[in-house]
C-alpha cells in the first residue's frame, strides 16, 4: 500500500492530471458512452477480458476517481459508486442473495434501511431478521441455513452508538458469511471497518464524504478477503455466469470478484449509476474530509455536553460522552471522535419533540445528515413515521427522540439556537 | 487473474495466506512490465473463457510477444501464436515466464526458466513457491509471486482505476503511469 498519509490520499488518491489536457482538477466526463478502437476491442470489453469504458451506467472516468479514492481511504481492493446509499445496498445484496435467501441486520439502523430491507426487499423474496447490535449473541442466534450476510452500521443512525465490529465479524466468519458495514456516519477518517474484520463497506456518500448536502451518491467497497467459493452460498460469484458466457467471476477475478460482480451485474442490469457531476462534487467534498470531521466531532461534543446539562432534556445518547454506554467501543473503533449524528430525549415526549423541531431558526429541519449545516429531525414524526411505535423504540427513534447532525457553524450559535427553541 | 487450479487454495474465510516478501512496489512491477518484451505463458488455454487465455489476449493487445506453452492441448495455435510443449522448445529469447500452473508445478518451471535465461519468473495469483523463488533470485532473476500481470498492468496504467481498483500512485505529473 501507499506510504502517503490519510490527508494526502483524501486529496490525491485516484486522481492525476488529465492525460489529454493536463487539467489538474478531475474533469467531469459528462458523456453516456465511449468509442471502441474496433469491434475486437469492444468484444474484449463486453467479455470482461480487458478493463475499459463502455457506457456510463457501468463505468465513467470521473466516477472512477471517486471509486479509487474511497477504496484507498477504506483500505479495500476495489470500489464502485452508485446513485445513492440505498442503491449501494440494493446492488450489494443483489450480488449476495438468491430468492428465498435471508440476512441478519442490526435493528439499530437508519429508518430508510429498515424499510428497504423489511418491506421492499420482500418483493425479491429476500428476508431480514433484526438483532440487537449491542448483544452479539442475538445476532448469532438469528443466523440460519439461508443466511447470506450480516449487516450493521459502524456508528448507528440515529442513536449514535458504536458497534463492536470485530465481535460481529467473528460471528459472521464462523458461519461462513460476510459482514457488511455501513460506514456512513463514521467515514474512513474516523473508522475503517475492513481493518477490524468487515468484508464489505457501504456508504451513503451523500453524507460526510460529500459533506455539503448537495449531491446524492453511494459506494460499495470490497475488502477482498472473503472466499466466495468456499461454499455454494454465493452462486453469482462462484458459479458459471449466464450473462458472461459461463465465466466464474470469483475464479476469474480473485480478490476483486465481489466489486466486479456488483458492477458488471448489479450496475449493468439494475442501472442505478451515479451521475459524473455528482461524483465530481463528492470527490471535491472528500478533499476536505480530514478537516471537516474533526470539527464535526468537536462541535457535536460541545452540543452534547450542553444538552446533557439542559433542564428540558431527559437524556443524551452520544458515544463521545465519557459516561455513554458506547464510549469504550468508540475509543476502540472511532478514537478520533464519535461523529456528529446523535440523539437526545426531550421532556414532554412527542409533542415537545415536534415543538423543538418547529422552533429552530439556525438548524434546518430536514431528512439528511452529514452536511456543513446543522440539521435536526424528529424521527417519529418524519424519517421513522412508517414504523410502529414499537419498531421506533427498537430503532432508537421513540416519540421523545430528537436527532441532530451537528454542522460546522460556531458551536455557540448552534447551542444558542437549540436553547431558544427548547424554551420557546 | 487467478489460475483456476489455484482457486481452491484461497484461504478459509477471514484467513489470509501466509506471505513473506510478497509486497512488491509499484516501481518494481513497472520496471518488469516495461523491460519485458517477450513472454512465455505456461498453462495457456485455448478456451477463451479461461483466465490464462484472457491474460494472454490482454498481454498481446499491449504489444507483448506471448508464446503459449502447453504440452497437453491439441491446438497448434492459441490466439494465432504457435503452441510449444515446453520452455526448451522456444527458439527466441524469453524475458518473462508467466506461470499459470499450481504452486508445486511452479518449481520445475522456474528451473526451466533459469535454464533458458529468462529475466523474470512471474507466478499467477495463488501461486507461491518460495524455494523456487530463492533458486531463481540466487542467479539474478526477478521473481513475482501471487500476482497477475494483467491486473498489475491495468492498475499501473490507470485502466484498473476505471473499475475502482486503487493504483497506489500519487503524482502531479501528466502521463506518469505505465
Amino acid at each position: 500500500m501507499s506510504d502517503y498519509g490519510f490527508d494526502t490520499l483524501a486529496i490525491h488518491a485516484g486522481a492525476a492530471p488529465d492525460p489529454t489536457t493536463g487539467a489538474r482538477a478531475t474533469p467531469i466526463y459528462q458523456t453516456t458512452s465511449f468509442v471502441f478502437d474496433d469491434t475486437g476491442h469492444a468484444a474484449s470489453l463486453f467479455d470482461l477480458q480487458a478493463f475499459g469504458n463502455i457506457y456510463t451506467r457501468i463505468t465513467n472516468p470521473t466516477t472512477a476517481v471517486l471509486e479509487e479514492r474511497v477504496a484507498t481511504l477504506e483500505g479495500g481492493v476495489a470500489a464502485l459508486a452508485t446513485a445513492s446509499g440505498h442503491a449501494a445496498q440494493l446492488v450489494a445484496f443483489h450480488t449476495l442473495m438468491q430468492p428465498g435467501d435471508h440476512f441478519v441486520a442490526a435493528r439499530q439502523l437508519y429508518g430508510g434501511s429498515i424499510t428497504q430491507f423489511g418491506v421492499s426487499f420482500q418483493k425479491f423474496d429476500w428476508h431480514v431478521d433484526w438483532a440487537d447490535v449491542t448483544d452479539p449473541a442475538s445476532i448469532k442466534a438469528a443466523i440460519g441455513p439461508k443466511t447470506k450476510a450480516l449487516f450493521i452500521e459502524s456508528i448507528a443512525n440515529p442513536g449514535g452508538l458504536v458497534t463492536d465490529i470485530t465481535a460481529i465479524a467473528d460471528i459472521a466468519h464462523e458461519a461462513g458469511i460476510p459482514l457488511i458495514v455501513d460506514n456512513t456516519l463514521a467515514s474512513p477518517y474516523l473508522c475503517k471497518p475492513l481493518s477490524h474484520g468487515a468484508d464489505i463497506v457501504l456508504h451513503s456518500a451523500t453524507k460526510f464524504l460529500g459533506g455539503h448536502g448537495n449531491s446524492m451518491g453511494g459506494i460499495i467497497v470490497d475488502g477482498g478477503k472473503f472466499n466466495w467459493s468456499a461454499s455454494d452460498k454465493y452462486p453469482s460469484l462462484s458459479q458459471p455466469n449466464d450473462g458472461y458466457h459461463g465465466m466464474k467471476l470469483h475464479e476469474t477475478f480473485g480478490e476483486i470478484a465481489f466489486a466486479i460482480a456488483c458492477r458488471v451485474i448489479g450496475l449493468r442490469d439494475l442501472g442505478p449509476a451515479i451521475s459524473p457531476m455528482n461524483a465530481f462534487m463528492i470527490i471535491t467534498g472528500i478533499e476536505t474530509l480530514h478537516l471537516r470531521m474533526p470539527r464535526h466531532c468537536e462541535n457535536a461534543l460541545k452540543v452534547a455536553e450542553h444538552l446533557k446539562a439542559h433542564d428540558a432534556v431527559s437524556w443524551v445518547s452520544y458515544a463521545g460522552l465519557a459516561d455513554d454506554p458506547s464510549h469504550d467501543l468508540m475509543k476502540k473503533y472511532s478514537p478520533k471522535g464519535a461523529g456528529s449524528v446523535f440523539t437526545f430525549g426531550v421532556k414532554g415526549g412527542y409533542d415537545a419533540g415536534v415543538k423543538l423541531a418547529n422552533n429552530v431558526n439556525l438548524l434546518s429541519l430536514l431528512a439528511n445528515v452529514g452536511d456543513t449545516r446543522s440539521l435536526i429531525i424528529h424521527p417519529s414524526s418524519t424519517t421513522h413515521r412508517q414504523l410502529t411505535e414499537e419498531q421506533q423504540k427498537a430503532a432508537g427513534a421513540g416519540p421523545d427522540v430528537v436527532r441532530l447532525s451537528v454542522g460546522l457553524e460556531d458551536a455557540a450559535d448552534i447551542i444558542a439556537d437549540l436553547d431558544q427553541a427548547l424554551s420557546a | 487473474m487467478r489460475s483456476s487450479k489455484s482457486a481452491t487454495q484461497h484461504g478459509k474465510t477471514g484467513e489470509t495466506q501466509p506471505m513473506t516478501n510478497l509486497d512488491y512496489s509499484p516501481a518494481l512491477l513497472s520496471r518488469v512490465l516495461k523491460e519485458t518484451k517477450t513472454i512465455a505463458l505456461v498453462g495457456a488455454s485455448p478456451d477463451w473463457r479461461k483466465a490464462s487465455h484472457i491474460v494472454m489476449k490482454y498481454m498481446l493487445s499491449k504489444g507483448y510477444d506471448v508464446t503459449p506453452v502447453n504440452p497437453r492441448t491439441t491446438n497448434d495455435e492459441i490466439l494465432g501464436k504457435n503452441v510449444v510443449a515446453s520452455l526448451a522448445d522456444i527458439e527466441h529469447p524469453i524475458d518473462m515466464v508467466d506461470v499459470f500452473r499450481n504452486s508445486e508445478a511452479a518449481g520445475p518451471i522456474t528451473d526451466e526458466a533459469i535454464t533458458i535465461d529468462a529475466k523474470t519468473v512471474w507466478m499467477q495469483l495463488g501461486v507461491i513457491n518460495q524455494a523456487a523463488a530463492a533458486r531463481a533470485e540466487a542467479v539474478g532473476l526477478t521473481v513475482i509471486m501471487d500476482r497477475c500481470p494483467k491486473v498489475e498492468y491495468s492498475r499501473l496504467s490507470g485502466e484498473g482505476g476505471w473499475m475502482g481498483l486503487p493504483s497506489n500512485i500519487i503524482t502531479s505529473k501528466r502521463n506518469q503511469r505505465l
